[in-house]
């Protein structure tokens, strides 16, 4: 099981020796230390092993994971598992900007609040916040679930296309052609399935939860919608 | 008595026939206008630069025998793996969705041959792409479509595009028609919709955090790739200051001629400064930060034969990239279409509406039936053709003016027509010292 | 574009720290901005002195300036650091030394003004500009700090941050406006003059306009919301605290961590990370146009 000290190991190599990995690889378990911050720590992984970081990280951590799993014991800065392609990623505290930020696969758990722009452009990827989002979030979203236990910010799903929006707490406002839609079982379903993957064990009832998503009315451009572009 | 002679009737240069209808279009459509290509109205250009040949106190190169060489190194800063081209010419970026794959094949194949590169669009790299062109810069946009790490591990480099010569500012643009089956599966988006494209990148807004987004795309990469920042040309100086800040390897810069597939046409044609204005602003910033020909810098925007290359190294420039003119080789426009053309309510030469789908040379299209026009092998074989002149038509221009590489050419070696265009591309005007605008150093 | 930071100090026992706490955070926010750095520190004052922060073109330079200010002005203090210099003299001599400087030493600039605070910006890497200036020793309740990488406007000491907005008050900004050309040109018809094209230079004359005009500080960020546009972070110093400002749209980072002890900002969490007891702090970012402050 490495454990490697960011205090003393250069970043570049840490990664470098990560991505050097096979899928058959012996060295499952990883350990970091001493992350400060630093940004796009173990960012471009692509095999099926688990990377532990324990405290806070920068900008991109996981960025365009693949496979891997990634647990943050700290908080994450702007943009943690960008276009994360499959994997699960694990936040223990809060995260910046731009969260699961064009992902288009995978899970990503945040136990604290995302900030703005939490699943901006997602194409696929499933996100799940315990806290909070901030505003703009799921901006022009396209695929993916974003399950939400607290509130969310201003313009929700502003110009979203065909991502689902599940929103337990408040909603500040709605953005351009996001609305309140029809809760069915199965978007409850839904709800269930990705709390399952990401380690909810029934504690969270999916009937509280609203739906949100596009009103279809800015697929084909129509004059009377002009407002809204 | 006669009665009185009427004045002859006059068209308004203001309200011209093009404005006329372009106002009837609005008023009947209540949207703006939308098409493809860069701008069109004549702006100062490359015609008005003419190169000083040969004389008594310079000396000539023999052709053949004497070589003048073409190639151009790409990356070297940062890079562990930089780019060596044979020619200074490369394929500038356009998406599979905008253009047919039998034209990204032919791109591929044209390039490959010469021995330069090919670019991905907005819309992510094709498996034809990637198997046909040696050479792939592949492009990170804001819409972040098809973005994966696996392609940008087999890409030879990445371009970060920040935005493009015929909209800078704007973000990319597809309509429905356009969105078929494949199209919309890379993508991620319904089939047959009008695509919103974002203008900003999602994840990262200012060269500050642009730098740190770099830094991701090398530790992803392990360093091995060059990183290119593409802007349409707009502050070119500081641009390039702080492209070169942010950490790239490459900059590329984008005149309003240069071509988009679909974009408001008052974009293309009010906002962006012309490539001829923005190269020495440019290649200054570099030269400022001690960068030039450390950080390359690749200039596009209206590049339509040897000459425009060679007097856009002579500016300064380490390499061109060509977009319209390339689907031109290819056969866009081509009058062998012209009953095709007719019927789209166009002519040969005047056809954009690329946006609609319906290019009768199958470049511009997804349709199966017209794409199918298009002859990837025949396509490849012109574009390699067009190359090659463009290469043999600079070296020309290069030998006769005494120099043995392409970029040794210089602004010394050029003077202008027009006062503009000498203020722009700060050189004398044709037969005098005098360069408008500027001290006498330059 | 910039990398920004703040402290304010709630334990006086920190107080010695400040300058040392702060240089750490500055040689952080290196690669944000790497053309030039400057730091705002809020010390000792007196009551009835003000201190003036100078600038000269040189150390020399700025050497003889102050030892001919101490010969016509009998009550001032100076201290030297590098090219800039302390000058503390009574309330009641400031203007004259003022109209002084402007007749004898029109290469030296008043770079900040006030009871407590003192501002120092040089062009150069942020950690050798905090060495210049001796920034680890200093001490205080409250410093911001500024890193500068320029998007349009030149590389000089001028275009660094922070701008001094009033008595006591300065500003830096991470961002960019989009429409401070025009706004400079109306503030130069309300009688505010301007050294260079940065448009930070013009956010801060607007505060300083507005603050005349009668609103306070927190009033004037608030209407800034409408009239400054573009992208913007802003961390004001006042005498007794600092405030935040993030506009509508909010790109632009913002990282805040509050302990017992003190509240720091940061442009990334990374400059946050070597404070004491950061691993306890609550950390947030600020909401959008949304006004802050902290003060004693």
């Amino acid at each position: 099981m490495p454990e490697v000290d960011l205090d003393v190991t250069p970043l570049r190599e840490l990664n470098a020796a990560l991505h050097r990995l096979t899928p058959e690889t012996n060295e499952r378990h990883w350990v970091i230390d001493h992350p400060a911050g630093r940004h796009a720590i173990a960012s471009g992984l692509n095999v099926p092993i688990t990377v532990e970081i324990n405290g806070p990280v920068g900008y991109y951590c996981a960025g365009m994971n693949k496979l891997a799993t990634v647990v943050v014991n700290g908080s994450a800065g702007v943009g943690v598992a960008e276009n994360m392609m499959s994997g699960f990623v694990h936040v223990a505290g809060d995260a910046s900007q731009s969260a699961g930020a064009t992902g288009r696969g995978g899970l990503l758990r945040i136990d604290g609040n995302a900030s703005s722009r939490c699943g901006i452009s997602m194409k696929g990827i499933d996100i799940v916040v315990q806290g909070s989002v901030g505003h703009m979030s799921a901006f022009m979203a396209q695929a993916g679930n974003l399950v939400v236990f607290g509130d969310a910010g201003d313009s929700l799903g502003d110009s979203i296309y065909e991502a689902r929006l599940f929103v337990r707490g408040g909603v500040k406002s709605l953005g351009a052609d996001c609305i309140e839609k029809e809760m069915r079982d199965e978007h409850k379903r839904a709800i269930h399935e990705v709390l399952t993957r990401a380690g909810f064990d029934g504690e969270v009832d999916p009937n509280e939860f609203k739906r949100y998503g596009s009103a279809r009315k800015l697929y084909t451009f129509n004059v009377d919608h002009a407002g809204e572009y | 008595m006669d009665a009185t002679p009427r004045t002859t009737p006059r068209k308004s240069a203001t309200f011209d026939d093009y404005t006329l209808s372009e106002i009837r279009r609005a008023a009947a459509s209540g949207i703006y206008d939308i098409r493809g290509g860069g701008a069109k109205r004549k702006v100062p250009h490359f015609d008005d630069l003419l190169f000083l040949g040969a004389s008594m106190s310079r000396y000539p190169l023999e052709g053949y025998r004497e070589k003048c060489a073409t190639d151009v190194w790409l990356g070297t800063r940062f890079a562990e793996k930089p780019l060596h081209l044979k020619i200074p010419i490369t394929i500038a970026g356009m998406s599979f969705g905008s253009l047919s794959a039998q034209a990204k094949e032919s791109l591929g194949r044209g390039a490959s041959q010469m021995g330069t590169s090919t670019t991905t669009g907005d819309g992510g790299m094709t498996e034809e792409e990637r198997g046909h062109s040696t050479i792939l810069v592949y492009q990170l946009l804001p819409s972040r479509y098809g973005m994966n790490p696996d392609d940008l591990r087999r890409a030879d480099a990445i371009e970060i595009v920040i935005g493009q010569g015929a909209k800078p500012g704007g973000g990319g643009m597809l309509l429905g028609q356009k969105i078929s089956d494949r199209v919309a599966e890379m993508r991620t988006l319904p089939k047959g919709i009008d695509q919103r494209s974002a203008c900003r990148h999602p994840d990262w807004t200012g060269p500050d955090d642009l730098e740190i987004k770099i830094q991701e795309l090398r530790e992803i990469t392990d360093w091995q790739k060059p990183i290119y920042i593409k802007v349409g040309a707009s502050r070119p100086y500081y641009d390039t200051a702080l492209a070169v800040k942010s950490g790239a390897d490459v900059v590329v810069l984008d005149g309003m001629q240069g071509g988009t597939a679909a974009t408001q046409e008052v974009f293309i044609e009010h906002v962006g400064l012309p490539i001829l204005g923005a190269i020495r602003p440019a290649v200054q910033a570099l030269q400022d930060l001690g960068m030039h020909r450390k950080v390359q810098l690749i200039v596009s925007g209206g590049i339509r034969s040897g000459a425009d290359v060679a007097k856009a190294l002579a500016l300064g420039a380490d390499a061109v990239s060509i977009g319209t003119a390339a689907l031109v080789a290819l056969g866009d426009n081509d009058p062998l279409y012209e009953n095709d053309y007719q019927d789209l309510g166009t002519t040969a030469g005047a056809y954009d509406d690329w946006h609609e789908g319906r290019c009768p040379a199958g470049i511009t299209t997804q349709d199966p039936g017209l794409a199918a026009r298009l002859d990837p092998v025949l396509g490849g074989r012109r574009l390699a053709n067009y190359l090659s002149v463009l290469t043999l038509e600079t070296q020309t221009i290069a030998r006769a003016c005494g120099k043995s590489h392409v970029h040794n050419l210089e602004p010394e070696d050029l003077v202008a027509l027009t006062v503009e265009a000498a203020a722009m591309a700060k050189v004398p005007l044709a037969g005098t010292d005098w360069i408008p605008g500027s001290k006498s150093d330059r | 574009m910039c990398g920004i930071v703040g402290l304010f100090l709630k334990d006086p026992a920190l107080e010695p720290e400040l300058g040392r706490l702060t240089a750490g955070m500055l040689a952080t926010m290196s690669d944000r901005g790497p053309d030039s750095a400057g730091f705002a520190v809020y010390g000792a004052g007196q009551a009835g002195q003000t201190k003036l922060t100078l600038r000269g073109p040189s150390a020399t330079a700025i050497e003889e300036t102050v030892a001919e200010i101490e010969d016509a002005f009998p009550g001032a203090e100076a201290s030297l650091h590098d090219t800039h210099a302390v000058v503390a003299l009574p309330d009641q001599e400031v203007e004259a030394l003022v109209k002084w400087l402007e007749r004898e030493a029109t290469d030296t600039e008043i770079v900040g003004r006030g009871t407590r605070m003192e501002i120092f910006k040089e062009v150069g890497l942020p950690s050798s500009v905090a060495e210049r200036f001796g920034l680890a020793s200093m001490s205080g309740t409250h410093a911001i700090g500024h890193t500068r990488m320029a998007t349009e406007s030149a590389v000089t000491t001028d275009g660094a941050h922070p701008y001094s907005t009033g008595n006591d008050q300065c500003l830096v900004h991470n961002g960019s406006l989009s429409n401070h050309n025009n706004l400079r040109r109306e503030l130069k018809r309300e009688g505010l003059e301007f050294e260079t094209e940065n448009d930070t230079e013009v956010a801060a004359g607007y505060l300083t306009w507005r603050m005349r005009e009668g609103l306070s500080l927190g009033d004037a960020l608030k209407v800034g919301l409408d009239d400054l546009d573009g992208f913007y972070t802003f961390v004001v110093g006042t005498e007794n605290g600092f405030g935040v400002l993030r506009d509508g749209i909010a790109c632009k980072p913002a990282v805040m961590a509050e302990t017992d002890q003190y509240v720091a900002f940061g442009s990334e969490y990374r400059v946050l990370a070597t404070l004491p007891g950061i691993e306890q702090a609550r950390i947030w970012e600020p909401e959008p146009a949304t006004v802050y402050f902290w003060e004693r």
